[in-house]
């Protein structure tokens, strides 16, 4: 594997965005190791996705640098680097009209540039039984629920087979029950295949149940970095969100009370 | 479906080269091969760079004609006129019409793609803003040069203004035809990645396409493409929106390894077919783009209701 930095991980280091005078993420570095379920919480506007999609390389820096696996990734080859790691952005609008076998078969170009073989075939299945889309896969996706949208995008993401996956905000469209089953799912992939998977989650029960790792965002600097038990705490939301909030422990998961 | 394609436009070739052919062979088939080689040839170009303007721009509705490449060749002509005078134009010749239309219009397409293209975050909407503004201006300019000509030099004008296969130099068709074909196969060799394409910027760059190196080639393969064609027989981009869209209807599929081939038969089939109604129907008495764009209209409109009926 590439990599001159040892261990396996994500980093950043003076991440700098800037529209004109506007400052959304300032000067932030941070390192991820791999191998972790890791959510990322902030109120709006914090810039949560501009990190996800910086360190994605889909929006270029004002500054700084982030390395994939001690890879700079503004200078990584792009067919390269879209076979170690994964987005799936928020808004998914598709201009084309196509099945949701087709769109996950999508996933494996970084791998079979558009040559489709047994192994992506296998891959494109592997993918569409982990979430549950196999009875779909012949359907069209403007025919399909937004949930089911959702986890078709995710069954693409998932087909890239990417060491790491980013995930905008995945709980987006999803009922109580599909979210928690996300959530699972998201754990079975680091636990059964040793992925990094880093979300953004708007939930902050969602990221304190489910993560081994959660990162706090305010105006774009981390606030605090850490397992759940030492960042959902009163304090910590306090200065995140700007509200008082009451942390309820419950069957070992801390979990916050924001109607109090 | 490629081979019946394919078999319908052979056998309209057939026919237009043999139709009421009387005597005269040697005469007749060099005069009508040129013909259909120039249809052929501007068919296969118009259709290949509007299906990739489209996929680039996410829109099926654009052709690559919205960037003003027709009035750009109205203009230079008129202008052309206006500031030489038509024997200018006669003295420079069919070669040098075609040379200086040819890199006016490449160099400014060109010039216009690199130059708003170049920066990281730039879309190729800006492009498309700035090519509609400067294709009004351009045909405002022309409408009032065409005004202030005397009735002589207009009339020799107008015979350059509508696109015609009659008087097509051999010499610029060999040309035309090599270019053309080049910059087909180009397209063609990136079919899977102009399918990514069409999942937009983002997906495709996290699916390892470069976007911004990709749209560059392809804006210059298109600018190319409708140039060359544009320079050879006049103002044609008009039958691209018709056959894109036939094509993906009757391909059923995004896949550019289908729709490429299948809107370049298609364009071949409607040029061919619409000159013999032209030829043998209407003795010549009208325009081609009439035929093809009311004919082909009410074809694309019964299939659109057909499939609107079906659902």
């Amino acid at each position: 594997m590439s990599g001159m930095s040892g261990a396996a991980c994500i980093e950043t280091r003076e991440l700098l965005k800037r529209y004109g005078q506007t400052v959304v993420i300032d000067g932030l570095s941070l390192r991820i190791p791999a191998g972790q379920v890791v959510s990322i919480i902030g109120a709006n506007g914090a810039g949560k996705s501009t990190l996800l999609t910086m360190i994605a390389r889909l929006l270029p820096a004002s500054g700084g640098t982030v390395w994939i696996d001690g890879a700079d990734v503004s200078s990584a080859k792009p067919d390269a680097l879209a076979r170690r790691l994964g987005i799936l952005r928020q808004d998914n609008h598709l201009a084309v009209r196509l099945t949701v076998r087709e769109l996950v078969t999508f996933g494996r170009y970084p791998h079979s540039k558009g040559r489709t073989t047994a192994e992506d075939v296998a891959a494109v299945d592997d993918a569409l039984r982990f979430l549950d889309l196999e009875p779909l896969a012949g359907r069209y996706l403007d025919e399909l629920s937004g949930g089911q949208r959702q986890r078709a995008f995710v069954a693409m993401v998932l087909a890239q087979d990417t060491e790491y996956i980013l995930l905008d905000e995945p709980l987006n469209n999803l009922d109580l029950a599909r979210a928690s089953s996300m959530m699972g799912l998201i754990r079975r992939l680091a636990r059964e295949r040793g992925k990094t998977v880093i979300s953004v989650l708007h939930d902050v029960n969602f990221a304190s149940a489910w993560s081994d790792s959660i990162i706090a965002l305010r105006a774009g600097r981390v606030v605090a970095q850490g397992p759940p038990a030492s960042v959902i705490t009163a304090e910590v939301l306090r200065e995140v969100y700007g509200t008082e909030v009451a942390i309820v422990e419950s069957g070992g998961q801390r979990l916050v009370d924001y109607f109090t | 479906m490629l081979a019946a394609l394919a078999l319908v436009a052979v056998g309209l070739i057939a026919a237009y080269l043999t139709i009421g052919v009387q005597g005269g062979w040697d005469f007749v088939l060099p005069f009508r091969g040129r013909r259909v080689g120039a249809m052929v040839v501007v068919g296969a170009a118009v259709a290949a760079a509007t299906v990739a303007f489209q996929t680039l721009t996410s829109n099926r509705i654009l052709t690559p004609s919205i960037m003003g490449f027709d009035a750009l060749f109205q203009a230079i002509a008129t202008v052309t006129v206006f500031a030489f005078g038509q024997a200018a134009m006669l003295r420079l010749g069919t070669i040098g019409n075609f040379a200086i239309s040819l890199a006016v219009m490449l160099g400014a397409s060109l010039a216009l793609f690199w130059s708003l293209l170049g920066g990281a975050r730039r879309s190729l909407h800006l492009v498309l803003l700035v090519g509609v503004v400067l294709g009004t201006m351009l045909r405002s300019l022309t409408l009032m040069l065409q005004r202030l000509l005397d009735p002589d030099a207009f009339l020799v004008l107008q015979g350059r203004l509508f696109a015609s296969f009659s008087g097509v130099n051999p010499t610029l068709l060999w040309v035309s035809a090599a270019v053309v074909c080049g910059a087909v196969t180009v397209l063609f060799a990136l079919r899977r990645r102009l399918d990514v394409m069409t999942l937009g910027r983002e997906t495709a760059t996290a699916l390892g396409v470069g976007y911004r190196a990709t749209t560059l080639l392809v804006v210059t393969l298109v600018a190319i493409l409708i140039s060359t064609a544009t320079a050879l027989v006049g103002p044609i981009t008009f039958f691209g929106l018709l056959v894109a869209n036939l094509a993906y209807h009757l391909a059923r599929t995004h896949r550019h390894a289908w729709t490429l081939p299948i809107a370049a038969l298609l364009a071949v089939v409607v040029l061919v077919g619409g000159q013999i109604i032209l030829e043998h129907g209407f003795g010549q008495r009208t325009l081609l783009s009439v035929i093809v764009e009311f004919l082909g209209g009410i074809v694309f409109l019964t299939l659109l209701i057909a499939e609107g009926r079906r659902r």
